[in-house]
C-alpha cells in the first residue's frame, strides 16, 4: 500500500514536471488550421502578393539604378545626371513599398537603417570621399549611405548642376563613393531577396502559431513599428516639430529633390502600400486574406466591434487630410506647418486604432513581451 | 467547541513540513527561472525609470547589485526549504521577494503577491519542527504535533484565493459576454485536441462559468474527504489547463502544490517518506511525539494576534475598490491585490503633451526614450500609472531647462473589445493633480 502511494506520487511529479517542460512557447501545432481563418494562407498572401514581388521590383529598380549610376561615372554630363535623378526616384519610391517588412534577413542586415536614415550627414559624406577610406558596414556609418546620401551627392554636392557634373569629372572620388553607396544597397537588397526565395518564404508561412515569435505576431509588430516609427514619426512628425517644439526642416525626406522634390510622394507611397497591405489588396497578386479581414473573422467570434472599418476609415482620413499638403514637405513646414500637424494627428489615430483595438482584438503581445502575465 | 479549545488542537507537523518544503523549492525555481529568461536586467536595470506603490517610492532597484538581492532572495529560500535557520530565512526571504516586488509596479501580478502574502504567514508559523535542518539539530525544537490553526490559517489564505477570484467572476461581462475569454480562447487556436474548440462561442462560456463555479466550489470540495480526491484532481486539470492557454509562468505550478495543504497529515507523510528516500535522511528521529509549545504563552499569542490581523485584512482589503465610484475595471481603483486574475482584456495608448504654459509651445514625448514596451503598454491602461510618468515627464524637462511646464495626455482605452475610448481627461494638466488614494476625477466615464 505505502509502495504503491509513493509510486502514486512519484507519477504525480513526474507528470507535473512533463507538462511543465513541455509548456514551452515553441510547442509544434499539428493542428494548426483547426479555424475557420486561416492563418498560413493570409502569411503566403503576404509573401506572394507583397514582400517577394515588392523585393523583386524593388531590386529592378536598383538595378536600373545602378546602371545609370555606372553610365553617369563613366562620363558625367547633365543628361546622364538627369537620368541618374529619374531612376533614383524610381528606386526611391520603390523602396516604400518593402520599408516595412523589416523581418527575417532584413531584420538582421538592418536593410533599413542601411538604406534610409535622414537626415545625411553632409560632413561625414565629404571627409569620407576625401579620405578615401570607410566603411559601410559600421552603425556609425548609416547616416552616410543609402538614398539620402546618394540624394545629397546627385543633388546637393554642389550648387549648380553644372557643378555637379565637375565635381564628377575632375575627382574620382566621387564616382566611386557614389558607385559604393548604390553597391550596398544592392548587395544587402539582393541577399535579402535571394533569402526569401530559398527557403525563408517556407518557414515564414509555416510558422503559422499564436506564440509571441510566430510569423503573424512578428509581422504586426514589425509593420506597426514601421508605421509609428518612420511613417507617422519619420515622414511627418519629426519634420513638423511634434517631438521637439518647434520644426526641424533638415528632417525631411528627400529634403534635396527637385523638379521633382519627392518628399510627399515618397509620404503617399509609403502610406498607400501601409493601407494595401492591411487590405490585403497586392498589385501584383490580386486581393487576399488580411489583417482586415483576420480582425472581421475575429469580430464574428467576439461580436465586438468593428475595428477593421474603422482602421480603413482612420487611414482613408489620413490620406485626404495628406492630400492637401504641398508636393515639397520643406515648404509646407516653412510656410504652413499646422497642416503638417494635422496629418500627424490624423495619422494618430491610425496608431490608437492598431495598437490598442487591433492588437487587442489579434491577441498580438507588443515587442514579444515575454513577462508572465496572470 | 471554544476558541481555546480550538487554539490547543494539534495536528500532524509533517503537513507543515511539506508545504515548507515545496513552497522554498518553487521558489528556488522561479528565481533561477526568473534569472535565466534575463528578466533581472530587463525588468530592473535596463529601464530608465521605475513605477513605485504609493508610499513606496523610496523602494527602486539597486543597479547591478539587484543580481545580489535576488542570490539573498534565492539562497534564503534555499534556507527555508532545508528548514536551515528557518526564521531568519523566512524573515530574509519575505523582506527580500516582497522589495523586489515593490521595486516596479508595472511587473505586479497576483501570483507574486500571494508568495508575499504566503511568506509574511509562514513567518509567523512553526514551519520548521519537523523534518528541518533546525529541528534535526536541536531536539528541543523538535516536534511531531503542531498547533492545528497554523494549518488552519495556510488553508484559509488559500480558500480566500479561491473565493475572491470566484466572486471577481460574477459579473456581466464575464458571464453572460464571456468576455475576455472569448476574445483570449480563439488565440491558442493551435493547440493540440481542443485548439479548434476555442474558437466556439459555447467553449467560451463553458470556460467562463466554469471557472467562476470552479474557484467558488474548490475550497469546500477540498475541505470536505469524500470530495478531496476528486477536488485535486480538479485543482490539477484546472490549472494545467490555464497554464496551456495563457502565459502564466508558475502561478498553477503553485497553487496546485499548495493546495496540497488540504491533505490530511498522512499524506504528507508520506510524501517526507519520496523525500526521506530521496536524500536518505528518514523522518523517524523527528517523530518524538512531542508538540510545538511556544515557549513562551505570550509569544504564541503574539503570533496569533498578528495572524487574525493579517487574516482579517486579507478579508478586508478586496473589497476596498467600493470606496471608489465609476467602474473598477476602468480606473482600476481598487484593482491589485484583490485576487483578480485574468480578468479583462484592455489595451491603451498614451501620448504625453508637454506644454509651455506662457508660451503655449508644445511638443509630445515619444515614451520609447523613457519606458520599455512592457511598462508602456501597462502605463497606457492605469491611471495611477499614468499620472506617475507624468510627474516623472514634468521632473526631467524641468530640469533639462524647460518652464511652466504643463503635461497632458491623448489616451485611448479599449476595454473587453469594445471600440477604444478617451481614457484621461485630455485638458487636464497632469502636474497640477496629485498621486493618492483618493478618486481621480480626471479618469473620463466608461
Amino acid at each position: 500500500m505505502k509502495k504503491i502511494s509513493q509510486l502514486g506520487l512519484a507519477l504525480f511529479f513526474a507528470t507535473l514536471s512533463t507538462v511543465w517542460i513541455g509548456c514551452g512557447d515553441d510547442m509544434p501545432d499539428p493542428s494548426a488550421d483547426n479555424d475557420q481563418f486561416d492563418r498560413s494562407v493570409m502569411l503566403e498572401h503576404w509573401v506572394d502578393g507583397f514582400i517577394i514581388p515588392g523585393y523583386k521590383s524593388y531590386l529592378e529598380a536598383i538595378d536600373s539604378l545602378d546602371a545609370k549610376a555606372k553610365k553617369f561615372v563613366a562620363d558625367p554630363d547633365i543628361s546622364r545626371l538627369n537620368d541618374l535623378r529619374n531612376n533614383f526616384g524610381f528606386a526611391y519610391n520603390a523602396w516604400q513599398e518593402v520599408s516595412m517588412f523589416e523581418i527575417g534577413r532584413a531584420e538582421e542586415l538592418a536593410l533599413r537603417k542601411h538604406t534610409n536614415i535622414y537626415p545625411t550627414n553632409r560632413e561625414e559624406i565629404l571627409s569620407n570621399i576625401i579620405s578615401e577610406t570607410y566603411n559601410l558596414t559600421l552603425p556609425s556609418t548609416f547616416d552616410q549611405q543609402g538614398f539620402p546620401a546618394i540624394e545629397f551627392l546627385i543633388y546637393a554636392v554642389s550648387e549648380t548642376d553644372l557643378l555637379i557634373v565637375d565635381l564628377f569629372n575632375s575627382n574620382v572620388a566621387y564616382k566611386t563613393y557614389l558607385t559604393d553607396l548604390v553597391t550596398k544597397i544592392r548587395i544587402l537588397t539582393g541577399e535579402v531577396y535571394t533569402n526569401w526565395t530559398t527557403g525563408y518564404r517556407e518557414m515564414f508561412i509555416e510558422d503559422d502559431g499564436s506564440s509571441a515569435s510566430s510569423s503573424v505576431n512578428r509581422m504586426v509588430n514589425d509593420y506597426l513599428f514601421y508605421y509609428e516609427r518612420f511613417l507617422r514619426s519619420g515622414k511627418i512628425g519629426i519634420p513638423a516639430g511634434v517631438f521637439s517644439g518647434s520644426p526641424l526642416t533638415n528632417n525631411v525626406e528627400a529634403l534635396y529633390t527637385f523638379t521633382p522634390t519627392l518628399s510627399k510622394s515618397l509620404y503617399l507611397n509609403s502610406l498607400s502600400s501601409f493601407k494595401n497591405f492591411f487590405e490585403g489588396k497586392s498589385k501584383y497578386n490580386g486581393n487576399g486574406p488580411s489583417l482586415s479581414e483576420y480582425l472581421s473573422y475575429i469580430q464574428t467570434l467576439t461580436s465586438g466591434a468593428n475595428i477593421s472599418s474603422a482602421i480603413e476609415a482612420a487611414i482613408d482620413n489620413a490620406i485626404e487630410v495628406s492630400n492637401g499638403l504641398d508636393d515639397d514637405f520643406y515648404i509646407q513646414v516653412e510656410e504652413d506647418n499646422s497642416k503638417m500637424l494635422a496629418t500627424y494627428d490624423a495619422l494618430q489615430e491610425v496608431t490608437v486604432l492598431m495598437k490598442t483595438d487591433m492588437l487587442s482584438a489579434l491577441n498580438v503581445s507588443v515587442d514579444y513581451v515575454d513577462a508572465d502575465g496572470d | 467547541m471554544t476558541i481555546h479549545s480550538y487554539l490547543n488542537k494539534t495536528t500532524k507537523a509533517a503537513s507543515l513540513a511539506v508545504f515548507r518544503i515545496l513552497f522554498g523549492l518553487l521558489m528556488i525555481i522561479s528565481l533561477i527561472r526568473f534569472t535565466s529568461l534575463g528578466w533581472i536586467d530587463k525588468l530592473y536595470i535596463s529601464p530608465e525609470l521605475f513605477f513605485s506603490y504609493l508610499g513606496f517610492s523610496w523602494v527602486k532597484p539597486l543597479g547591478q547589485w539587484t543580481y545580489l538581492l535576488f542570490a539573498i532572495c534565492g539562497f534564503s529560500a534555499i534556507g527555508v526549504t532545508i528548514g536551515y535557520k528557518y526564521r531568519i530565512s523566512i524573515i530574509i526571504f519575505f523582506l527580500s521577494f516582497t522589495y523586489i516586488e515593490l521595486m516596479d509596479k508595472t511587473t505586479y501580478l497576483n501570483h507574486y503577491y500571494f508568495v508575499s502574502v504566503m511568506a509574511f504567514l509562514m513567518m509567523w508559523l512553526p514551519m520548521h519542527r519537523y523534518y528541518s535542518f533546525d529541528a534535526y539539530r536541536n531536539d528541543n525544537l523538535r516536534a511531531q504535533y503542531i498547533p492545528r490553526w497554523t494549518v488552519d490559517a495556510i488553508k484559509l489564505v488559500l480558500g480566500i484565493v479561491y473565493i475572491y477570484a470566484g466572486l471577481a467572476k460574477i459579473n456581466y461581462d464575464w458571464l453572460i459576454n464571456a468576455l475576455p475569454l472569448k476574445i483570449w480562447l480563439p488565440g491558442s487556436y493551435d493547440l493540440p485536441l481542443i485548439g479548434g474548440l476555442l474558437e466556439q462561442p459555447w467553449m467560451a462560456y463553458t470556460f467562463s462559468w466554469g471557472g467562476m463555479i470552479y474557484d467558488l466550489t474548490i475550497p469546500f470540495l477540498l475541505l470536505w474527504k469524500p470530495t478531496r480526491k476528486v477536488a485535486f484532481f480538479m485543482v490539477i486539470v484546472f490549472h494545467l489547463l490555464t497554464r496551456v492557454l495563457f502565459p502564466i509562468g508558475m502561478f498553477p505550478f503553485i497553487m496546485i502544490l499548495s493546495t496540497m495543504i488540504f491533505f490530511d497529515s498522512r499524506v504528507h507523510e508520506r510524501i517526507l517518506d519520496v523525500f526521506a528516500k530521496i536524500i536518505g535522511k528518514s523522518k523517524n528521529i523527528f517523530d518524538n511525539g512531542s508538540s510545538a509549545i511556544y515557549r513562551i504563552k505570550e509569544n504564541r499569542n503574539f503570533s496569533i494576534f498578528i495572524v487574525s490581523i493579517f487574516l482579517v485584512l486579507q478579508l478586508l482589503i478586496p473589497f476596498r475598490y467600493l470606496l471608489y465610484p465609476d467602474n473598477l475595471y476602468w480606473t482600476e481603483e481598487g484593482y491589485r491585490f484583490s485576487w483578480r486574475v485574468m480578468l479583462m482584456e484592455k489595451a491603451g495608448t498614451a501620448s504625453f503633451k508637454i506644454v509651455d504654459g506662457e508660451t503655449k509651445k508644445r511638443f509630445y514625448v515619444d515614451n520609447r526614450d523613457f519606458l520599455t514596451s512592457f511598462q508602456e503598454k501597462q502605463m497606457a491602461t492605469q491611471p495611477d500609472m499614468i499620472i506617475e510618468y507624468a510627474h516623472y515627464l514634468r521632473d526631467h524637462f524641468t530640469n533639462q531647462g524647460h518652464q511652466n511646464i504643463e503635461v497632458y495626455v491623448e489616451s485611448y482605452v479599449t476595454l473587453n473589445g469594445a471600440l477604444s475610448k478617451r481614457f484621461i481627461d485630455p485638458e487636464v494638466d497632469l502636474t497640477k493633480e496629485s498621486n493618492t488614494w483618493r478618486h481621480k476625477e480626471w479618469i473620463l466615464d466608461n
